[in-house]
């Protein structure tokens, strides 16, 4: 199952717990996941049918920009990260 | 040059001439300034003289009736947009703010703000006319370092700014701290209780600019269909032209942009400034605007890179391994939200692998110019921090600088402080590079003797590691095979530092063609399909994987062709080298093919397009030589190498050149740069005298040390160059300063004056 990283400013919301596992095949699946295990963390990762402006999704390492569309291997972990500018 | 597995290229590491090289250096290369249109007319721009002031009233009238004036606009004339967060490419900005920036509304929130434009007949009548706008200000007080503006008396800047800490409010009250910023990893209580020496110290950065030669410049013609056409030097066409399209609240599709050559950008021409102010003027005309920014417009009006002040607290245990590490980053956002403190968060600790870790940054608004990007934005002021940290470890542990790094290095799984884990990664590679070149073999005392000129000098050597992302994002390239057998690359990635001719390469091994046979055109955004911004180190990456992919389709097509001109289906057609090859021993080189193409089907165009963001992550280790003159507190620079991972070289004397271009904005940041401000928030040094940045005279040759750990997430193991070279810099002078004269400098710049009085203590 993929293992989501909870980012420490949101773990108040899952019980202190920092990575969970989801069967989300999706990003939007696996936050929709999260949203009924605890209740309040979806308003934090998205805008909409999008994710928030300024958060970005790595899928094992790699950021993604398909957003809610990306899809999860069995066994890929997914981080929750602001983006990045560079110069 | 150190390779890992490499790979024989007939193109790729080869040093063909530039392709822009022979109009850059006989002047015929056509730059912002150079632009000249019928009927064009010249903006100039009012700015506030206060650093933060109410607005009281505006009175353009006398501007207005000056013979000669076409136009004034205001922050009346600036559509109303509303507050939201806009993604730009690599980062995101919101859009009130960015708005406000280019043109002031209520406030104005740093000296040079702009208050108001005018156009007229020619520059100096338009410049007349804006000294004749009346403004009336209601001066405030200003806030010009992030300790006065965390304070809970502060002077506010923004009424309705709240600290965010991932896109909400966390604060109930209105703050200058815009953003928090928050990673954890493993126990840190744990971490610190294993550690048998540990070191805390506070380390301050000031303001510093990118210090490109060519200034920001704008030409835009409002056409009478509605149809805005823009002129500019920008790292970016279409980030230009999604930001245009934001604040002038105008669809993409009734706006073009047209990428002038640049002279230097650094991260400081990707948000817009002038173009807005330039589109206006000649909405109100009917006229083409040009508007060129002077030099100290440049330093007070633009984006340059924040001051800060970064607390780092480290642990190792006996053996030299580190056990834990926190960090608190205060970065100085300038007037409108939006600092590197978060990738500043990200690097500081990404170099070493350890267990426990916290980081914590604040992004504070201050009464300074909106910061931007400069090369590897955030991650020079931390690596400052704690790479320092880890000579002062190395020192109560009596280890060797090298040794430590090699013990410590982050490697192939390595878990960042922010959660991903490193890929195949060359940071150990680049600290061994150092330990084994001659530099590291050599005496640091190899100018003798110690007086020279009766001036007495200490020798020091230092080293650094640091650490930059890189990025993916998008690009598209277009590529049309001639009739003569050459291509026509067509590209959005303006060129700023040798990318036109690293991404021809790439499309030139990928055909088995010569890199002169390929010919690249930088675009517009109307000729080319959507290409982020040439930053981040992202454009010999992307770009050039998008080349790559142009190439395949280019080769299928000839594939298919060849099998019907040989009759035969394309399983039995072979692409190599250049060559097709069929059944029967049949064959055609790519330059005979080229000639059959419009008789036997039409041309032939291939697309590419990459969306990849497996960019690898780039590391940097550094080992400096240095002399301090101990009357003046001046510091030599006497030898300094570079050493780097970037995957694969495709044009090594590119890669050199971005190495040591780094390095030396990196010496400049170290030893000499600063803004300088009174108390009223005034920059007291705008110009390059004083302003002072290193020329050639003041370094040697900086010896550049190429590693190649091919990145796997690229098609030719590419990593982006141009930004961690200028990250190990300030920390690897500030340590080869305390091994010369004992003095842990922990503020920079490390100037004459400050560490004349370090050492006089």
């Amino acid at each position: 199952m993929p293992k989501v990283y909870i980012p420490p400013l949101l773990q108040k919301i899952t019980d202190g717990q920092d990575m969970i596992e989801s069967l989300g095949k999706t990003v939007a699946d696996v936050i929709d996941d999260l949203e009924i295990q605890f209740p309040g963390i979806k308003k934090q990762l998205c805008e909409g049918n999008e994710l928030k402006p300024g958060l970005n999704i790595s899928v094992d390492g790699k950021i993604s920009s398909r957003g809610l569309l990306q899809k999860l291997d069995e066994n890929c972990e997914v981080h929750f990260l602001p983006s990045v500018g560079g110069g | 040059m150190t390779t890992e597995q490499k790979q024989e290229y007939d193109v790729l590491g080869t040093r063909p001439i530039r392709h822009d090289g022979t109009d850059k250096v006989t002047g015929r290369a056509q730059y912002g300034a150079d632009l000249q249109l019928p009927r064009m007319i010249h903006g100039a721009i009012l700015r506030s003289p206060y650093a933060h002031a109410k607005i009281v009233s505006i009175d353009t009238s006398q501007a207005e009736s000056l013979a000669g004036v076409h136009a004034v606009v205001t922050g009346a004339d600036m559509p109303e947009v509303e507050s939201r967060v806009a993604n730009l490419g690599e980062t995101s900005v919101d859009v009130d703010y960015l708005s406000q920036n280019v043109l002031a509304r209520n406030k104005v929130f740093y000296k040079g703000h702009t208050v108001a434009a005018v156009a007229a007949e020619n520059a100096h009548l338009a410049e007349e006319a804006a000294r004749l706008i009346r403004v009336e200000y209601e001066p405030l007080p200003v806030v010009l370092n992030v300790q006065d503006a965390i304070r809970d008396d502060a002077v506010l800047l923004h009424e309705r700014l709240k600290t965010q800490s991932l896109g909400l409010d966390s604060s109930e009250k209105p703050s200058n701290i815009a953003k928090y910023f928050l990673y954890e990893k493993g126990n840190l209580d744990e971490g610190f209780q294993n550690a048998t020496v540990v070191v805390e110290r506070e380390f301050r950065t000031a303001t510093v600019h990118q210090g490109y030669i060519e200034p920001h410049n704008a030409t835009a013609l409002w056409n009478l269909d509605g149809h805005l056409t823009v002129w500019t030097s920008t790292q970016g066409a279409f980030m230009a032209r999604d930001q245009l399209s934001d604040v002038l609240d105008l669809p993409v599709s009734r706006i073009t942009v047209v990428p002038m050559e640049i002279g230097g950008g650094f991260g400081g021409k990707i948000a817009v400034y002038m173009q807005p102010l330039a589109a206006l003027l000649s909405k109100k005309s009917g006229r083409p605007v040009k508007m060129l920014m002077d030099r100290a417009s440049c330093f007070e009006a633009t984006g340059p890179t924040p001051g800060s002040v970064i607390k780092v607290k480290m642990g190792a245990d006996a053996e030299g391994k580190i056990t834990a590490a926190k960090a608190e980053l205060y970065y100085e956002a300038g007037a409108f939200p939006g600092s590197p403190v978060n990738p500043g968060c990200m690097c500081i600790f990404a170099c070493y692998d350890f267990p426990h870790a916290k980081v914590e940054g604040y992004d504070v608004v201050v009464n300074k110019p909106r910061t931007n990007a400069y090369r590897a934005p955030g991650s020079t002021n931390a690596a400052f921090a704690t790479e320092t940290v880890i000579d002062e470890l190395c020192e109560k542990l009596a280890i060797d600088p090298l040794v430590f790094r090699l013990k410590n290095a982050a490697k192939e799984g390595t878990r960042r402080v922010d959660g991903p884990q490193f890929s195949r990664i060359g940071m150990w590679e680049t600290v061994d590079a150092i330990r084994q070149c001659d530099h590291a073999k050599s005496s640091k005392d190899a100018r003798q003797p110690n007086i020279v000129d009766g001036m007495e000098y200490a020798y020091g050597r230092g080293v650094a590691s640091g650490f930059w992302f890189n990025a993916g994002l998008r690009s598209s390239v277009t590529a049309t095979v001639r009739p003569d057998g050459t291509v026509s690359l067509v590209e959005g990635s303006t060129d700023i530092g040798g990318t036109r001719t690293s991404i021809a390469m790439q499309l030139a091994e990928t055909l088995g063609i010569a890199a002169e046979d390929v010919q690249p055109t930088v675009a517009d955004t109307d000729g080319v399909g959507y290409t982020d911004v040439t930053g981040g180190s992202r454009t010999t990456y992307a770009t050039g994987w998008a080349a790559y992919e142009a190439a395949k389709d280019i080769v299928r097509q000839l594939i298919e062709r060849a099998a019907e001109i040989w009759e035969t289906d394309p399983e039995n057609i072979t692409y190599n080298n250049g060559t097709v090859c069929g059944p029967d021993n049949r064959s055609l080189s790519f330059k005979e093919f080229a000639k059959k193409l419009n008789k036997t089907g039409g041309p032939i165009t291939g697309r590419g397009v990459s969306d990849h963001n497996e960019p690898g992550g780039a590391f940097a280790t550094h080992l400096v030589d240095v002399a301090v003159d101990q009357e003046t507190g001046k510091v030599e620079i006497v030898r300094y190498t570079a050493a780097q991972d970037v995957g694969k070289a495709i044009h090594p004397a590119y890669v050199e050149g971005q190495m040591q271009g780094g390095v030396v904005q990196g010496i400049g940041w170290a030893l000499n740069e600063e803004y300088i401000y009174d108390e009223q928030g005034a920059m007291q040094n705008p110009t390059f005298l004083d302003y002072r940045m290193p020329t050639c005279l003041d370094v040697p040759m900086i010896e550049t040390l190429i590693v190649e750990v091919a990145n796997p997430g690229h098609p030719y193991g590419v990593r982006g160059a141009g930004e961690v070279p200028i990250v190990p810099p300030p920390a690897a002078i500030a340590n080869a300063i305390y091994n010369a004269v004992g003095i842990r400098m922990t503020e920079l710049p490390m100037s004459p004056p400050r560490l004349l009085h370090e050492m006089s203590k």
